[in-house]
């Protein structure tokens, strides 16, 4: 394994620079999965059948409780980012224990947000509406909680071998998937709440 | 009892109890053989747990044949049925389930692995690297292909096959009118499956814009690597539609969600474009390899570089991007009004324009070429006729106010057998041929080779071209039986007979290879058919490593330099650095086919152990430290020196 040290350490290998690149081609193939629900969801946003419409069941609240915490999120993995190309160790840990705590909380709400949803009469078998409505909040939700899995196995192996050209290309590629259910999310924020409620 | 009910079948039938006992007698007999013969390690060792590109394409290469006699077995079923008017051979029940795992064995299970098999071997090679850049991914992504495709054929004989055409079209596939556990094979075999298309996809993309040897630019790769590349790219962007689709249809027909009914304000015209909007791209996915294979094998044996190399290139761009804006031509007829038909029309018959560049660029290749008519080139000299009438009928069929009147018929089924025989099979037989030396150290039989050749073309023209004119007739696709009256008996008697003459061409096949194995000569050097292009270079049988050294490329007829002089192999030996072997893709495979029988049959405990399987050997490979082997320079020494020796 050649280690190339002109580079950022997550670059520094050939092998890692293949997975980066792999991950992004990996980020347009989901830019097509959440593309293909969007415009699933523009489809059957008016169908609501028996059930209620978006703007009957939406609540602002845990709504930008959610966002501010997911952008945070995106900002500390930056910061962890940052502190792996420092070498700094303890603080690369801390930014990325950050983020993860601050994903669960997202995912805290997120859970109460569905389960209210169902109290009131919301439920996946109500209408095509609700059914895509959840179905695309669940795969953004799906997609956090196996980060938070990811994420924590990164965080072990950090603390256990360091900061290797491995860890290193392991964390800069989960800031990537990070970052990615970030932008997801301003979509799911900006056209499926916002647009909602208007 | 209760519990077991469910795994039977809702429509026996004396075939299918036959079939059972046939599976039952094959497995018993599998086992048996390599306990007798003390095979377990070495298919553990060499072949379940491999992770080299070279092995891997050849166990999709025989899945690939299995799928091709499971499929056309399928086949011939289908026109013995027609062969008559009022035949009672099959009922309608199970001619419904026959053509649509026909359908899908062929196209997802048949032709996807044909095409990964020649991507697989060939990209590293023709671009001068040591394997992809995910060797265990790789791995993954066949054991994936292989729990779909074993899932997927279980249906049969365990709870019912799927029965809603290969398009499973809603309401149709939903739970009202499709009862059996047939359609939830379909949505979650297929998912299964397409799982691992999607990591082919990323590894070849990947392999191929970081992995070439020094001096292969992108516009100096060979041709069959440039059609891979497009290829994978539309899988990268296609598949994931498929993957909502199939995900959306599993929670209609197991959570009772309305996304495609017609209560509650389920669209069922969403599944149609949905599954189009990948469909159209897919078809691309499968002929653009083709297209690549045909360049190679017709720049060889007319003796002459390619004609119109960026051109070829461009036009595969730009049938790429094509093939996203056609979908609705799939349903003209389903309510989208004039102007998006006429808009569909038009994107529709303009992808004609770019490959007839293609196929003039082959016939300029042909020109003043000396030209050699072997096996593989008859197949792609006789592509490229058959190929364009089965292109004029896609035009017809492009017209959307015309389509009116071909929709649904037999004619369409002629046309898309028209593309895709002479199109993709041709093309996977001719490879299949060519490449074979370079996979096996020996020949195929040419004579028996021809004589398969022109029992395909003869038997395929026979099986087809009558459907063209009893589509126009008016005789309906999919349906189970016709009347004396309505004057469709010969020419599906004819049908009969072409399929019966194909179903001959595919035995001669296998006949062929045991021929060859037992009286083809071993010693045929490095380059049989005097090719040029890089992936002749190395020896044959191709070592572990590929390439002693790595190559040094000036053209894509990289082969052809070193007769004019070139040094394609500067410096001296090194270690190489390869991967390990690996049983984790192996295991997945297994769990992924326990998790998707356990999800047909909505058995959540054992899903949900499933589920945490999965998990378990990604956190597993995650944790894992693994940094390959290196062979020494000594090792390469030993296998080179025997191998230029044989």
């Amino acid at each position: 394994m050649k280690i190339d040290n002109s580079l950022p350490l997550e670059y520094s290998t050939d092998q890692n620079q293949l997975n980066i690149l792999g991950f992004w081609i990996f980020l347009g193939a989901e830019i097509m999965l959440f593309g293909t629900l969007f415009a699933s969801y523009f489809t059957l946003v008016d169908r609501t059948g028996a059930g209620p419409a978006g703007a009957e069941i939406f609540e602002i609240t845990p709504v930008l409780i959610e966002t501010l915490l997911l952008l945070t999120s995106s900002f500390t993995i930056g910061l962890a980012v940052h502190a792996m190309r420092l070498a700094n160790k303890k603080a690369t840990m801390a930014f990325i224990g950050i983020t993860l705590l601050l994903g669960l909380a997202f995912l805290g709400v997120e859970i109460y947000e569905f389960v209210h949803y169902v109290h009131i009469g919301a439920g996946l078998q109500t209408s095509a509406f609700t059914a895509i409505l959840l179905t695309t909040l669940g795969t953004h939700g799906a997609h956090v909680t196996f980060g938070l899995f990811w994420g924590t196995f990164i965080l072990l192996q950090i603390k256990k071998r360091g900061l290797t050209p491995e860890t290193g290309n392991k964390s800069f590629i989960f800031s990537l998937y990070w970052h990615f259910l970030d932008v997801v999310w301003i979509f799911i924020f900006s056209f499926v709440y916002l647009k909602g409620m208007m | 009892m209760e519990f077991f009910e469910r795994f039977a079948v809702p429509h026996p039938s004396p075939a299918i109890y036959a079939s059972m006992v046939a599976i039952g007698l094959t497995v018993i007999a599998i086992i048996a053989g390599l306990t007798y013969f003390k095979k377990w390690g070495y298919l553990w060792r060499e072949w379940l747990t491999t992770v080299d590109h070279k092995r891997i394409a050849i166990m999709y290469l025989i899945s690939a044949l299995l799928m091709l006699f499971r499929g056309g077995a399928d086949a011939i079923l289908m026109r013995a049925q027609l062969a008559v008017p009022d035949n009672k051979m099959l009922d309608a029940q199970h001619y419904n389930e026959i053509f649509t795992t026909h359908g899908v064995v062929m196209i997802m299970f048949m032709a996807m692995p044909f095409v990964f098999a020649f991507m697989n071997y060939l990209i590293p090679l023709q671009i001068g690297a040591r394997d992809v850049a995910f060797p265990r991914l790789n791995a993954i992504s066949f054991w994936l292909f292989f729990a779909g495709a074993m899932l997927f054929n279980i249906s049969f004989v365990v709870g019912g096959s799927p029965d809603a055409g290969w398009t499973s079209y809603f309401p149709l596939a939903g739970n009202d009118f499709s009862t059996s556990v047939g359609t939830n094979y379909y949505m979650i075999a297929l998912q299964i499956s397409g799982l691992g298309t999607l990591m082919t996809g990323i590894n070849m993309i990947t392999t191929i814009f970081k992995m070439r040897a020094p001096g292969m630019t992108l516009m100096k790769m060979p041709m069959f690597t440039w059609s891979s590349l497009i290829a994978n790219v539309i899988i990268v962007f296609a598949f994931p539609v498929l993957t909502v689709a199939l995900a959306m249809g599993t929670m209609d027909r197991l959570f009772g969600t309305n996304f495609f009914t017609t209560s509650n304000g389920g669209m069922d015209m969403l599944w149609a474009n949905l599954f189009w909007v990948w469909g159209h791209p897919e078809v691309y996915i499968l002929i653009l390899p083709a297209f690549g294979l045909y360049s190679e094998i017709i720049a060889t044996f007319s003796g002459r570089n390619l004609y119109g190399y960026k051109s070829m290139v461009a036009s595969m761009v730009l049938i790429s991007l094509l093939s996203f804006l056609v979908w609705t031509h799939h349903f003209f007829t389903m309510g989208q009004g004039a102007l998006t038909n006429s808009i569909f029309s038009i994107t529709t018959m303009a992808i004609a324009v770019p490959t007839g560049v293609k196929i003039f660029n082959w016939l300029f290749t042909l020109w003043k070429g000396k030209i050699r008519f072997t096996v593989p080139m008859l197949y792609s000299l006789g592509f490229i006729p058959l190929f364009t009438v089965g292109g004029v009928t896609g035009v017809m069929l492009a017209m959307s106010a015309a389509d009116y009147q071909y929709h649904n018929t037999m004619f369409l089924v002629a046309h898309f057998h028209n593309t895709i025989i002479p199109g993709v099979v041709f093309a996977m037989l001719a490879g299949f041929t060519y490449y074979w030396p370079k996979m096996f150290g020996f020949m195929l039989n040419e004579k028996i080779g021809k004589w398969t050749f022109w029992m395909l073309t003869v038997g395929f023209v026979l099986a087809f071209f009558p459907m063209y004119i009893s589509g126009l007739d008016g005789q309906a696709r999919r349906m189970y039986t016709y009347s004396e009256a309505a004057g469709f008996s010969m020419l599906n008697m004819l049908s009969f007979v072409g399929a019966a003459v194909m179903a001959f061409g595919f035995v001669l096949i296998v006949y062929n290879i045991y021929y060859s194995v037992r009286y083809s000569p071993r010693n045929i050097g490095a380059n049989p058919w005097n090719a040029r292009s890089l992936e002749w270079a190395t020896h044959t049988p191709v070592p572990e490593y590929n390439f002693a050294i790595t190559p040094n490329v000036a053209s894509s007829e990289a082969l052809r330099d070193v007769k004019n002089g070139h040094d394609l192999f500067p410096g001296k030996y090194e270690k190489i650095h390869m991967p390990n072997n690996s049983g984790l893709p192996f295991i997945m495979g297994v769990i992924f086919f326990v998790w998707g029988f356990s999800f047909v049959f909505a058995m959540w405990i054992p899903l949900i152990i499933a589920t945490i399987g999965i998990f378990a050997c990604m956190g597993y490979r995650s944790a894992e430290k693994d940094h390959g082997r290196y062979i020494s320079v000594k090792e390469i020494e030993d296998t080179e020196t025997k191998l230029r020796g044989a």
